[in-house]
């Protein structure tokens, strides 16, 4: 974004307008202001996603895709509807590519087990060093069942991926590749478009883990051109158990189901089962209808912002974090990417982060410790954890100047 | 600002942590096992020597927080020259100090500084890892133990 437009955007931004949206951020933790700074974890909810579960309790509840009654009709239409909110938000090109998953994991789970019965021994599946766990157990498992096996592109010092090395490992015998757009504990921003072209030069389907992504980053799937995307609701300020999965429509055709059950079958007898049409196909027994209408809500909610504000209102946080972070000599920032998002996982110099984690919660802030389900990275770094603040659309400067505080608080603390 | 945390981080803490007792490799220890806690990535390796049915050496090594490194480093000098029955025992009712249930602090000794830990459920498993480490080891497993 060009510099000009992101401080109009931010001149616009009113945070306090935003916060009073977010019921659960006006509290006092032991007895401080609570300061919410654990947004890659899981963001906070606002108002308009808690009074659509709770509008859809009160007057719409009923199972989908099944009654003709009323409630039944205005349920199905809610769920469908955040099907749609969905697909245009991801800019795909059809709703039948929007799947309901549980979350990110069960999306990628979703695929890795539809890729079951095409990988043999000698294919490989192509992953980076920064995933987390969720978009590496999944593939280690495919692996281990068909014999395939899992390479792994490295990252550098500053935690950013080195593509040459990314393509070396490019080869024909790699059958699929499951990249992340954002790295959860760095912040690293991939360039996933270059890695994309670079896999569809040898025809090789991509998944992209956008779950650290979606709430800062405008995604557009038809412009990435990949195969699958999947991302958690939780993360983008809607409820926990929704996520989704985009998948090219020319792929979810001929995949397997995920599941048996409810939903997926148009015609069961004991002798055969014919299966639904996408998406439903991959949709077994009745889904989570009350947070599919939270994720639908919680986008609508982000629209009325805007992203790209979002993103510049991030930013100028995290950078502001990162200056102000410079005046204490302890501290060392893990990941340090030129294009990263508003992560700041850092470690202190004698002080173990949970120890920071604790002290930091002593100060009403909530920041994680630990190693953000991504053990690898945690390993290249050579640490065994690290503190992380990380950043959202109404998160404040003040909020930043307390952390730094808390951190030299704490570090003063012990001595 | 952070007086109320004293109760959990007490100076004997930051002290074991910052000179951690015994935090050294046993090249001749008669048993030795890994301490894990997958949660949050602390690993620890326990050592001991055994002489006439008595811990005659006890040392540690690994990375853990203050908590836990303290925690390695005072059970290590307190359960040498004890029997294994003792040191057992002395298991017991630490991990009841650390579940918040009544014990007699006079018979922790020095251990009773960790007692703060019971308000901090998050962090309970930091304070008892070394001792969960070192139960299996006296009860002769080669298993690297986790806390969860």
């Amino acid at each position: 974004m060009a510099m000009s437009e992101a401080v109009k955007n931010i001149r616009d931004y009113h945070v306090e307008a935003i916060r009073r949206d977010f019921p659960v951020l006006n509290q006092q933790i032991r007895g401080k202001q609570l300061v919410y700074l654990d947004n890659a974890a899981t963001s906070q909810k606002p108002k308009a996603v808690i009074d659509s579960i709770v509008q859809y309790y009160e007057n719409d509840n009923a199972n989908i895709h099944r009654g003709v009654h009323m409630l039944s009709e205005r349920a199905t239409l809610s769920y469908e509807n955040a099907r749609k909110t969905v697909q245009q938000f991801l800019n795909a090109e059809s709703e039948k590519e929007i799947i309901f998953t549980r979350g990110a994991t069960e999306a990628i789970n979703l695929v890795a087990n539809a890729y079951l019965e095409r990988l043999s021994a000698g294919d490989e599946v192509l992953i980076t060093a920064m995933e987390h766990h969720s978009n590496i157990v999944p593939w280690q498992m495919l692996c281990e069942k068909t014999g395939a096996e899992l390479k792994v592109a490295p990252i550098n010092e500053q935690g950013e991926l080195i593509l040459d090395k990314f393509e070396a490992l490019i080869s024909k015998k790699t059958k699929f590749a499951a990249i992340s757009h954002m790295s959860n504990a760095l912040g690293t921003i991939n360039p996933i478009k270059q890695m994309i072209e670079l896999l569809h030069q040898h025809d090789i389907p991509v998944l992209v883990d956008g779950a650290q992504a979606i709430p800062h980053i405008t995604v557009d799937v038809q412009a990435l051109d990949c195969e699958f995307y999947v991302f958690s609701g939780h993360k983008l300020y809607a409820p926990t158990g929704i996520g989704a999965l985009y998948g090219k429509i020319q792929q979810l055709e001929y995949m397997a189901p995920y599941q048996g059950g409810g939903d997926m079958i148009s015609v069961v007898t004991f002798d055969k089962t014919v299966y639904n049409k996408v998406p439903y196909k991959f949709e077994a027994g009745t889904p989570n209808i009350a947070g599919t209408i939270g994720l639908g809500a919680a986008i609508e909610y982000i629209n009325a912002i805007g992203i790209d504000a979002i993103a510049a209102h991030e930013n100028s946080l995290l950078d502001y974090a990162v200056e102000q972070s410079k005046r204490i000599d302890k501290l060392r920032i893990i990941g340090t990417a030129k294009n990263k998002g508003a992560i700041m996982s850092f470690v202190l110099d004698g002080i173990h982060p949970h120890d920071i984690g604790t002290m930091m919660d002593h100060q009403g802030i909530a920041v994680r410790a630990g190693h953000h389900c991504a053990m690898p990275v945690m390993d290249f770094f050579g640490v065994p954890a690290t503190a992380r603040a990380s950043f959202a659309m109404y998160n404040t400067h003040q909020e930043v100047d307390a952390l730094i505080a808390g951190i030299e608080n704490l570090i003063e603390m012990f001595g | 600002m952070l007086d109320d945390l004293r109760d959990l981080y007490q100076e004997v803490i930051f002290d074991h942590n910052r000179n951690p007792r015994n935090f050294r490799e046993m090249a001749d220890a008669d048993r030795q096992i890994d301490g894990f806690n997958p949660l949050c990535g602390d690993r620890l390796t326990l050592f001991i020597k055994l002489a006439d049915g008595k811990i005659s050496d006890a040392s540690f090594q690994g990375q853990g927080c203050a908590i836990s490194t303290a925690s390695a480093s005072l059970m290590t000098d307190i359960v040498k020259g004890q029997t294994e029955e003792e040191a057992q025992n002395l298991f017991g009712l630490f991990h009841k100090m650390a579940m918040g249930e009544h014990v007699e602090m006079d018979e922790l000794g020095k251990l009773a500084v960790l007692a703060g830990v019971c308000e901090y459920p998050a962090r309970v498993k930091c304070a008892t890892l070394p001792w969960h480490t070192l139960d299996a080891l006296l009860q002769g497993s080669e298993e690297p133990v986790t806390t969860e």
